[in-house]
């Protein structure tokens, strides 16, 4: 009796002790990330409901809601909206990042795996051909933003010159003039530089497939087309959905390819683009702080979206 | 010329008594447009010699838009790394807060500054920034095909459009199937709105807003100015016209395949270069106007700031009146066709023989018209960018001009609010 009391209390002891362990260790990860996560996600937060400007920040006082919808009445009593739920500027720059992230990354996913298989394969110097596919991934994105800009240049551009000689062309593309030719030439460039991200994910999903699944299909003489609509997309689909997940994410908020590529004006700009217009060269840093929160928000939205989407793909399977 | 350039010797060396001894490491951004970067190293060289202070050049991105966010936000952090600053003379009302105030140290040249130039860096009673050269935008063009073709020098826009059409067609005919009428800036920045604003004031059609705070710009001359604009896309004027900024244009220019170019000083000494394939082909003249009207150039320019948190305030403020001093200025206009700020400089013998362009600048200079900088204050920007949007939408076909400006107007109007 008195053992089995000082053994469950040496086992209270060794709970709490672990349970002190653990803060200790999480402590120093918590309060990184709050100090470079949650306090200037706050901050930012905090700023979207106040009159703050650039140049005096602490003098920010509160508004309410007034960033987002403000109704004011005229006095001819007619009424008048402003805010960012109202700006069609704003909107259009959700809708341009939402149409850039759906495309670049239903191409990026089919590249992505097409290359994959292809990297799955055995052929001779494969490890030479991996590491030559990182290449685009590896350049930073503004060095490569800004390459592609020369390379789309309507006049020195190699892209116009070479599509000119094939006789693609009858006279050169000025890509990045108007809105429609500047969204491909964005997409062009995303995906050229994003495809061996996905590929290395998907491959990596490839690699952990088990042979005997492979033996057994062929064995039982099934076309290889089948094999892998039925044996290794669904497979694969776990790491393919993480994959899509990062890439969308990143996509949500684009900012350099935009930036560099396109007339920087409302009919192509992304919600970042748009945020910092308002945030550092207009002097609307709270506005701009009231887009960053809202560009939080569809991010985390989508998120939870993916994850839902995860959880039940998982659940039925079961 | 002489005495102003002792004159400034003579405040150099008077800072310099004053300084305390032991040396400053100075960090300065300038602009990155053709010549300006090497300008700035020779003369930094001579200051160095000089005053045995270090300087630091911190580079920016060549478009000043881009240029200005990076300036408000290291200023707004009162960021001490960076004591002097080349502003665009059309920011001073929205950065002069974070600035030294400098009128103590322009007075001796203050009387032969343009007074449009030296007014613009005041805001309320400080001198915001020293002026360091001027820019009035000219029409370039090229007197070796306008002779071949027996063509006039164009006055008026409709006149440079036709003479830039019938060249070109003649010249692609003969074979070279690279060549256009006109380049200009049509990217979607600052450089548009200087652009659209000359087609406008140069038909009558206003200033975007008014001294008074009116807003002029939805007007049947600014639409005929703007659609008259939209006519050259494609025409005359390279479809990737859109993109083009200063450097774009001079590239399209440079490599001799425009007629016509509507470009700042500045490219007339880099035209002039060595390796230039149009070296001694072309000459620059004021820019067209509306029949029956004015000509109307965009005052720009560039100015130099001392930040307010700079460690070294003393060195620095040395650092931008040496480099503002009608010596600097000298040497820019030589070496750059960098039009000074001084108007003494316009009657140099050795400048009028080296960048004849610039003597012909003065009367330019002084008729140039300034962007709606003053009247609307720390909304500029907006304001600019909601115009040269409306612009950009017009020239690429989203909508006509009437309808842009329209829009325009009532943005600018939702914009105003209750006042500048």
């Amino acid at each position: 009796m008195a053992d089995a009391i000082a053994e469950r209390s040496a086992l209270a002891r060794f709970v709490r002790r672990r349970g002190a362990a653990a803060i200790l260790f999480l402590a120093p990860m918590v309060i990184v990330l709050a100090a470079v996560a949650a306090w200037p996600l706050a901050r930012t937060i905090w700023f979207g409901f106040t009159d703050a400007s650039l140049d005096n920040l602490p003098a920010a006082k509160f508004v309410g809601l007034r960033n987002y919808f403000h109704v004011l009445t005229l006095e001819s009593g007619r009424h008048y909206f402003s805010g960012l739920l109202v700006d069609p500027v704003w909107w259009c720059s959700v809708w341009n990042t939402v149409k850039f992230a759906a495309i670049s990354v239903f191409f990026e996913t089919v590249f992505g795996t097409i290359v994959a298989l292809v990297l799955n394969a055995e052929f001779p110097g494969r490890g030479i051909v991996r590491a030559a596919v990182l290449v685009p991934w590896a350049v930073p994105t503004i060095v490569s933003a800004k390459m592609w800009a020369w390379m789309l240049n309507d006049q020195f551009g190699i892209l116009n010159d070479l599509l000119m000689r094939l006789g693609a062309l009858s006279h050169p593309v000025a890509w990045a003039a108007s809105p429609d030719t500047a969204l491909a030439a964005v997409l062009i460039v995303d995906i050229w530089k994003s495809t061996p991200f996905m590929a290395l994910l998907i491959l990596a999903g490839l690699q952990m497939l088990p042979a005997d699944i492979y033996e057994a299909a062929r064995v039982d003489g099934v076309h290889s087309v089948k094999v892998f609509w039925k044996i290794t997309l669904p497979l694969i689909r776990p790491a393919m959905l993480v994959a899509v997940i990062f890439r969308t994410l990143d996509a949500l908020r684009v900012f350099d390819l935009i930036y560099v590529l396109t007339p920087d004006n409302a009919q192509t700009q992304s919600m970042s683009v748009f945020a910092r217009q308002n945030l550092f060269y207009f002097d609307k840093f709270a506005y701009g702080s009231a887009a960053s929160t809202l560009l939080f928000l569809v991010i985390a939205l989508v998120t939870i979206g993916f994850i839902r989407l995860g959880h039940l793909n998982a659940e039925s399977e079961r | 010329m002489d005495i102003s350039r002792s004159l400034s010797a003579l405040l150099l060396a008077a800072i310099a008594l004053l300084t305390p001894a032991g040396a400053a490491e100075l960090s300065i951004v300038t602009g990155s447009v053709g010549n300006d970067l090497k300008d700035t190293r020779a003369l930094l060289a001579e200051f160095q010699q000089k005053t045995g202070n270090t300087v630091d050049i911190v580079t920016m991105p060549s478009s000043s838009s881009d240029q200005f966010a990076q300036f408000r936000l290291r200023l707004a952090a009162r960021d001490a790394d960076i004591d002097v600053y080349q502003t665009d003379i059309i920011w001073a009302p929205q950065l002069a807060t974070h600035f030294v105030d400098l009128s103590p140290y322009v007075k001796d040249m203050a009387s032969d500054e343009f007074k449009a130039i030296l007014a613009s860096q005041t805001v309320d009673g400080r001198l915001a920034a020293l002026p360091m050269f001027a820019d009035a935008p000219a029409l370039y063009y090229r007197k070796d095909l306008l002779d071949k073709y027996g063509k006039d020098v164009p006055k008026t826009w409709a006149g440079m459009a036709t003479t830039a059409k019938a060249i070109m067609d003649g010249e692609r005919k003969a074979g070279n199937s690279k060549i256009w009428g006109f380049v200009f800036q049509g990217a979607s920045y600052e450089g548009l709105t200087c652009n659209a604003l000359e087609w406008i004031a140069s038909q009558g059609g206003g200033h975007i807003v008014e001294p008074d705070g009116t807003v002029s710009v939805d007007n049947p001359k600014a639409e005929k100015a703007i659609e008259r604009a939209k006519s050259w896309i494609g025409t005359i004027a390279p479809p990737g016209v859109l993109a083009y900024q200063e450097e774009e244009s001079r590239g399209v220019w440079q490599s001799g395949n425009a007629v016509f170019m509507r470009n700042w000083p500045y490219a007339y000494a880099l035209g002039n270069g060595e390796d230039s394939p149009i070296k001694g082909k072309f000459d620059a003249t004021p820019l067209p106007a509306g029949e029956g009207e004015q000509p109307a150039g965009a005052l720009g320019g560039w100015a130099l700031a001392v930040s307010k948190y700079s460690r070294h305030p003393k060195e620095a403020i040395e650092l931008a009146v040496f480099l503002t001093s009608a010596y600097a200025q000298k040497y820019r206009a030589l070496k750059s066709s960098r039009l000074p700020t001084l108007r003494s400089l316009y009657d140099d013998r050795e400048i009028a023989e080296r960048q004849p362009i610039i003597p012909r600048w003065k009367k330019v200079l002084e008729n140039a018209v300034a962007r709606p900088t003053a009247a609307t204050g720390a909304k500029y920007n907006e304001v600019s960018s909601d115009f040269w949007t409306a612009v950009h939408n017009t020239l690429s076909g989203e909508g006509s001009a009437d309808a842009n400006l329209e829009l325009l107007k009532a943005q600018l109007l939702d914009l105003r609010g209750g006042g500048w």
